[in-house]
């Protein structure tokens, strides 16, 4: 029980300066809000007190912050000013999409980079690592919307030689019956260049992270007693080595997980796959404050929360950071 | 000697790079990239007179991306010299002075360091007009805390080296002993640091532009894409139009990586 | 069953270094029995735990191994893959030195004393191998709670205890201990080499001890040899060695080492001046010289090899005698 309560009291500490950074951004920031609701109208000052005293705005910031801050964790984050609906439930709709398009990309991401990334690892500067270690450094340091561009016109427009396989847009084929029979199916069929593109950049930290661990485990003295007993070579490397190396590669990771978040909001652009991202930037075209916020809020959360769970995992995996 | 020299590869692309950044202007005149004087056909693959193709205005896609890293690297440049300042700055004081006002910092750190970029960017670029200003703000605030905590580590390893004590003891106050000790010791650090956030620092740019964020009267590699985009040149198939900005981003990324890579193996600091 | 007889013949190990080879072992040859346990002796560096290693073949890849190698007749330098791995363990186990990473850090110690059982006994299941390896664990002293523990939590002798349940989970038929007493404390040092001679005699092994403490071979080995910058240089029974030394170094070794209870012994001068010749570098002639009481010109020029030396005694010296 104490320790759920310290867990909620650490998740509230770490969500407080997302809440703060909301605030000015989405409060102070935007200037007076009482001009922006009366805009157009010819106000008196009187009226515009009015509007003001009614909005709370003449309260002192700190009280402003507290009403804010109980807004927000009663799930009102205004109304959206396009869709004139409550923003969570804007909002509800992309959770979805975007944990579907993180989630899938992040498990082949680390799937691929963590077995790439032990092969380069195991002999370093052999001709297995020179290319898989050069191709996961090119990949990294590709913008992830280009080669999502790059994926759409190769292989859901088709240029050239090659054929326009994939679709180039959203979620479900508009036109029923225009691509595979089931849903899950379609859907499946419109995640494959989105999880490709966010895969292709994703799995070069696992390479490079997971890379760099199993190196630093080669000459310990248990490998050498691994041998010894006679298991092979492959053997050695998968079950004595990389399990060493994985808890090393797992906290370094805890760090970039804001990188995947931000991938994922740039391939939702480059695809129109309507997630967290893509209601994002299309409410830059209004400007749709409340829904800009409330995704602003979402996704910093987001990551927030994914680095707390991630290092409660990795507490558990390693037996020297559990209590004795 | 090739081996030898290959190390250097690094560096040598990044310096291409400011060359043709700072040459660019002599050769093609400003005009020659205003969408409304363009005088080739719109839309049209490589050719003799258009090695690159052009985009759909008619520019020659090969000035646009030899003029394209002007902007780039300006803004990333000024995005990382306040990162890396701002974070630097603070990882000194909090490693060196410690302390409870060391403490609080290492939570201001922490606190911005898991702040998701393009999340940010965006709701920057909601609040504020774009132009370089979101852009610049947006990589500053989201770079500077991972600066300092890389820097703040290499700060607390000097710290608890033995010389420091005895050059404490002599009487050094702390200005000297940063500024003949501390600095000396961390500068590889700063500087591969520097190097590396340089990297995302141009990239990111890059993708704020293609958002739409950037400012819009500037040509750079994000703005080429995003009018590509925009204008539906990606839907026709123009790959002449997305290929060149894209491939010269990342050649240009790989280089201050490799550069970052070479100046960490110096063997001045202990970087490895 | 024909008595357990391993052969070192002739036996050179260089490795590659980064200025040039580097001559670990030059020339040795030994022979261990079933039933007489030998003694390795000589400081760090002489080549000890090199020779320990090359009997599994266990050395880095680059490394040049001459001369042979036999084990009950088979020659381990020219064995095959599959031959040497079915040997590593079954045939011949290593007792490693108990340092902290000398086990899997985040294994229990069960599951590492046990994994060679399945490895070399198809067809055991898991609960069987683990029976196993808490039976063995608890013949070697362990209490109880040790198996299901992880290395860290276990103390230093603990872990070398665990080591050598280890080496005998399997059976084999000679045993190699590389400084099994260098992280243990005092107490221990003597139950732990009390152990492995025990199980030897009972089990008909074949023991080969190595270690920098000359006293503690004195009192487990029947035979003794004494290693000198790679090569053997004195070699015979324990009694005659410690007792009446033929070879300059092993009278500076014996002196080295304090006797209990004699005043006199805290005035000798002890030690000798000079460092261990660096491989790369060995003088020309007997790489002892340059710190040998006796030297002569001839000494400079000589390099000498073991020769016989009175009654299975057997010495590299051109002038072998007792300490002057």
């Amino acid at each position: 029980m104490a320790r759920a309560s310290r867990w909620v009291g650490t998740a509230v500490a770490r969500l407080l300066p997302v809440l703060l950074l909301g605030f000015v951004l989405f409060r102070l920031l935007p200037g007076d809000p009482a001009l922006a609701l009366t805009r157009g109208r010819p106000a008196t000052a009187d009226q515009l007190a009015a509007t003001r005293h009614a909005l709370g705005l003449d309260r002192p910031l700190v009280t402003q912050f507290v009403r804010y801050l109980g807004a927000v964790l009663r799930g009102d984050l205004g109304e959206s000013f396009e869709y004139h609906r409550p923003v969570w439930r804007v909002l509800a709709g992309g959770l979805g999409p975007t944990l579907l398009l993180a989630g899938t990309a992040t498990v082949f991401a680390a799937a691929i980079g963590i077995a790439t990334g032990a092969r380069a690892g195991w002999r370093p500067g052999g001709r297995t690592d020179k290319l898989s270690t050069g191709t996961a450094l090119t990949l990294w340091a590709t913008p992830t919307f280009w080669l999502g561009l790059v994926l759409l016109v190769a292989l859901g427009v088709g240029a050239g030689p090659l054929p326009g396989l994939f679709p180039v847009a959203g979620m479900r084929s508009a036109v029923p019956g225009a691509g595979p029979p089931w849903p899950a199916l379609d859907v499946a069929w419109h995640l494959v260049l989105p999880v490709a593109t966010l895969t292709a950049v994703q799995y070069a930290q696992y390479h490079l992270i997971m890379r760099a661990s199993l190196a630093a485990q080669r000459g310990a003295p248990y490998l050498t007693l691994a041998r010894a007993k006679g298991l092979r070579d492959a053997g050695v490397r998968d079950r004595h080595a990389v399990p060493n190396a994985l808890l090393p590669t797992i906290t370094v990771l805890l760090l970039n997980i804001g990188v995947v978040v931000s991938g994922t909001v740039a391939v939702e652009v480059v695809f129109s796959w309507p997630g967290l991202g893509y209601l994002a930037f299309h409410a830059l075209d209004v400007p749709d404050l409340p829904v800009l916020h409330g995704a602003f809020l979402l996704l910093s959360a987001g990551v927030v929360t994914t680095t707390m769970v991630a290092d409660a995992v990795a507490r558990r995996f390693d037996p020297r950071l559990r209590p004795p | 000697m090739i081996r030898r020299g290959l190390p250097l590869l690094g560096p040598a692309c990044v310096a291409g790079y400011l060359l043709t950044a700072v040459l660019a202007p002599l050769l093609i005149p400003a005009g020659r990239l205003d969408p409304v004087r363009a005088t080739g056909p719109p839309l049209t693959p490589p050719s003799y007179r258009f090695p690159l193709g052009t985009d759909s205005a008619g520019r020659s896609v090969l000035e646009l991306t030899l003029c394209g890293s002007r902007w780039s690297l300006l803004i990333g440049v000024t995005a990382t010299v306040l990162a890396v300042g701002l974070g630097a700055a603070i990882a000194l004081a909090s490693g060196h002075f410690g302390g409870p006002g060391g403490a609080v910092l290492d939570r201001v750190v922490e606190w911005f360091v898991i702040l998701p970029q393009l999340p940010f960017a965006v709701a920057l670029g909601g609040v504020l007009a774009p132009g370089a200003l979101p852009v610049l703000l947006a990589i500053a605030v989201t770079s500077w805390a991972g600066v300092a905590r890389v820097v703040r580590a290499a700060v607390l390893a000097v710290e608890a080296e033995p010389y420091l004590e005895r050059v404490r003891a002599l009487g050094a106050g702390h200005v000297h002993q940063l500024r003949h000790h501390v600095l000396p010791a961390v500068r590889p650090v700063v500087l591969a640091t520097a190097s590396l956030t340089l990297a995302n620092a141009v990239l990111t740019e890059t993708t704020l532009s293609f958002l739409g964020l950037g400012d819009p009267t500037r040509v750079s590699w994000g703005s080429v894409l995003h009018d590509a985009a925009v204008t539906g040149a990606v839907t026709a198939g123009a790959w002449w139009c997305l290929l060149p900005p894209g491939l010269a981003l990342i050649v240009l990324v790989l280089g201050f990586e490799a550069s970052a890579r070479l100046i960490g193996s110096i063997p001045d600091g202990r970087v490895r | 069953m024909t008595a357990a007889d391993l052969r070192l013949q002739d036996l050179s190990v260089t490795y590659r270094g980064a200025r040039g080879p580097v001559p670990a072992v030059r020339s040795v040859t030994l022979a261990i029995a079933a039933g007489a346990p030998v003694g390795l002796a000589g400081e760090s560096g002489s080549g000890k735990s090199t020779i320990a290693h090359a009997v599994l073949r266990l050395l880095p890849p680059g490394t040049e191994l001459t001369g042979q190698i036999l084990l009950d007749g088979e020659d381990v330098v020219t064995m095959g893959w599959g031959r040497l791995r079915a040997v590593r363990w079954a045939g011949a186990a290593i007792v490693f030195q108990g340092a902290l990473h000398a086990l899997n850090p985040i294994r229990r110690v069960v599951d590492q004393v046990a994994e060679p059982v399945l490895i070399h006994s198809a067809g055991t299941t898991h609960r069987q191998a683990r029976d196993r390896a808490a039976e063995m664990l608890s013949r070697v002293g362990l209490p109880a709670g040790t198996s299901a523990r992880y290395p860290h939590q276990l103390s230093g002798g603990q872990r070398q205890l665990a080591l050598i349940a280890m080496a005998m989970v399997c059976s084999p038929r000679f045993v190699i201990a590389d400084e099994p007493t260098s992280a243990v404390d005092t107490v221990t040092r003597a139950r732990v080499v009390r152990l492995l001679t025990a199980t030897a005699a009972e089990q008909d092994i074949g023991l080969l001890l190595i270690s920098h403490d000359l006293t503690l071979l004195t009192t487990a080995c029947t035979r003794l040899a004494v290693m000198y910058a790679g090569r053997v240089i004195e070699h015979g029974p324990t009694a005659d060695l410690a007792s009446a030394p033929r070879h300059p170094y092993t009278a500076a070794l014996l002196a080295a080492a304090p006797a209990v209870g004699d005043p006199a012994a805290r005035y000798r001068p002890r030690g000798l001046p000079g460092d261990p010749p660096d491989p790369t570098a060995l003088p020309p002639g007997c790489a002892f010289q340059p710190r040998c009481p006796r030297a002569t010109a001839a000494c400079a020029t000589t390099d000498v090899e073991l020769r016989a030396d009175g009654p299975a005694r057997r010495t590299a010296c051109l002038h072998p005698g007792p300490a002057t």
